[in-house]
């Protein structure tokens, strides 16, 4: 099994709740997809091609100051365990890390790590430039992506057209290459069914949503990706700048779907919290998006200053850990379709226990079973 | 993803859904959409890459100036219009040369532009790339708009005023 104590904070300092605006946004991701002008693109290049292209970008990676002391991956020769690991760490797209048996693992695929960014190698396009921030952290994780390109741009010759802009696989990423999202918690605006008529204003003014996993990913615990849609036309400080201000206002009308809800509603919303965390607490078996759900709750509840005792941090691990990948590593083998949510249960149970231990149990809070 | 209520077909809509206080999203082919009625004129926007795609090339008329470009390779690496109407996926960055009408018209669609104006990147006379950052003020987008109009470049024009609309 990979050792991912290697990274440094295992890759997850975005977890950290953090950053700016934490109580309302989990994390803030920027990539930008490059291509070599030199190279067929993903699908018309055949794997000694894509060894090429892997061993080119690694070469120019270990000369930059931002990826000399990467940790690195080669994806396509881990087993179906680890790439799910990766996955769910969010350090790697379902694309490049083939997390189902059924999807077909891409040839000479490569992740270098280096504090809060990385690059996939070999995925849709020939780099994808990450970084991954905590909380609403837009400019942080562009100054990340901005340097890290300027530094590979130097040394790779970058796929770019005088007109287009940067050339992509896919013609949805051509011009910046450019997408940012962020993923903000709205419990309020889907409990005042607030959420629709937003989710359509903002696809009207150039933003997507997606789920917790990106494209193609379901919505889970009202958790929203919201990112922009087009990538040419405008520059990548306009982008983000739009991205930024719609972001903004979204979490005001947050803030205001959760007051009205303290004031006018506020046994149920009180239940509702509590609920939720007395499941989690006690609860023996828990699928994922139950899981994902009821944190939700409690989260609303964290936020709202309802429950005290436990961190955003905590909810934010358990986004992470209560993953199938994740469970399994924690037990050191690979775990049966039954035992999973026997796991996971148990797993929530602890790291909830290990909150009030640290913060005392609250008032409201019930007694903890000996 | 599959259409979630045929389970055969792509899904193209994605259908958000509010229940008991939940949200639930899910994908629906064109198809079952509309058995639904669900309104697909705004949902279908989200995927103009599909759309176009499936339009690309079809055509009554077997003779028509598409279906001979559907077979054109691009010099770079050998893919034609059909491979890319197939995959969705362009090949290398020659092709966009190679396949610049339609692409120039799907990026219009996908984009609602096809001038890059962020950051440039430039080969040097030494053969090391440069990149600057390519922030125009508002007087110069102004002047751009002036010039466009002058020469009749309406669909620049008109990206050019949307440009500095936003900025106010």
């Amino acid at each position: 099994m990979i050792d991912l104590s290697l990274l440094p904070d295992g890759g997850m300092s975005w977890l950290e709740a953090s950053g700016p605006g934490s109580h309302l946004v989990v994390s803030t991701r920027i990539r930008l997809a490059r291509n070599l002008r030199s190279h067929r693109f993903a699908t018309r290049s055949d794997a000694p091609e894509r060894e090429t292209i892997l061993a080119e970008v690694e070469q120019a990676a270990a000369m930059t100051e931002g990826l000399r002391r990467a940790v690195r991956f080669r994806v396509d020769r881990l087993d179906l365990q680890d790439r799910q690991l990766l996955h769910e760490r969010h350090l790697v797209s379902r694309e490049l890390a083939a997390p189902e048996a059924a999807v077909r693992l891409r040839p000479a695929g490569g992740l270098l790590v280096q504090d809060q960014a990385s690059v996939m190698i070999n995925e849709e396009d020939h780099l994808r430039i990450q970084a991954l921030r905590s909380g609403f952290a837009l400019e942080a994780a562009w100054g990340l992506v901005a340097t890290l390109d300027a530094e590979l741009g130097q040394r790779l010759a970058f796929a770019f057209h005088p007109e287009f802009g940067y050339l992509t696989s896919c013609p949805t990423n051509v011009g910046t290459g450019l997408r940012a999202s962020v993923l903000v918690h709205l419990p309020g605006l889907v409990l005042t069914k607030e959420i629709n008529k937003i989710l359509q204003a903002l696809t009207q003014v150039g933003l997507t949503f997606r789920g917790l996993y990106g494209e193609g990913s379901e919505v889970v615990g009202n958790l929203f990706q919201l990112s922009n849609q087009t990538t040419l036309g405008k520059s990548e400080l306009e982008l983000l700048d739009h991205l930024g201000k719609l972001v903004r206002q979204v979490m005001e009308h947050e803030e205001r779907a959760r007051q009205i809800l303290l004031r006018d509603a506020t046994a149920i919303l009180e239940d509702k919290v509590w609920r939720a965390y007395g499941l989690l607490r006690y609860a023996r078996t828990l699928s994922f998006e139950e899981t994902m759900n009821l944190l939700s709750g409690v989260r609303l509840g964290v936020g709202l200053g309802l429950i005290p005792n436990v961190g955003m941090y905590a909810l934010n691990k358990l986004l992470v850990f209560t993953q199938p990948a994740h469970l399994a590593a924690a037990q050191g083998r690979a775990l049966t379709d039954d035992e999973v949510p026997v796991r996971r249960a148990a797993y929530v149970r602890q790291v909830l226990e290990e909150e009030v231990g640290r913060r005392g149990p609250s008032a409201q809070a019930p007694p903890t079973p000996r | 993803m599959k259409c979630s209520n045929c389970g055969e077909r792509e899904g193209v809509v994605s259908l958000t859904q509010v229940k008991e206080g939940e949200v639930h999203t899910s994908s629906l082919c064109a198809e079952c959409a509309a058995e639904k009625g669900i309104e697909t004129g705004f949902a279908m926007a989200d995927t103009p890459l599909g759309g176009f795609l499936a339009k690309l090339g079809e055509s009554a008329d077997p003779d028509a100036p598409l279906q001979a470009a559907l077979e054109t390779r691009c010099p770079g690496c050998n893919a034609t219009l059909r491979d890319f109407r197939e995959s969705g996926r362009v090949g290398c960055a020659e092709c966009y040369a190679a396949f610049d009408a339609p692409l120039r018209e799907l990026l219009r669609r996908l984009h609602g532009s096809t001038h890059h104006t962020g950051m440039q990147y430039e080969q040097t006379a030494a053969g090391s790339p440069v990149r600057i950052e390519a922030g125009k003020t508002d007087l110069e987008l102004r002047e751009q708009l002036r010039r466009a109009v002058e020469r009749e470049q309406f669909e620049l024009a008109a990206e050019l005023r949307d440009r500095l609309k936003d900025r106010e």
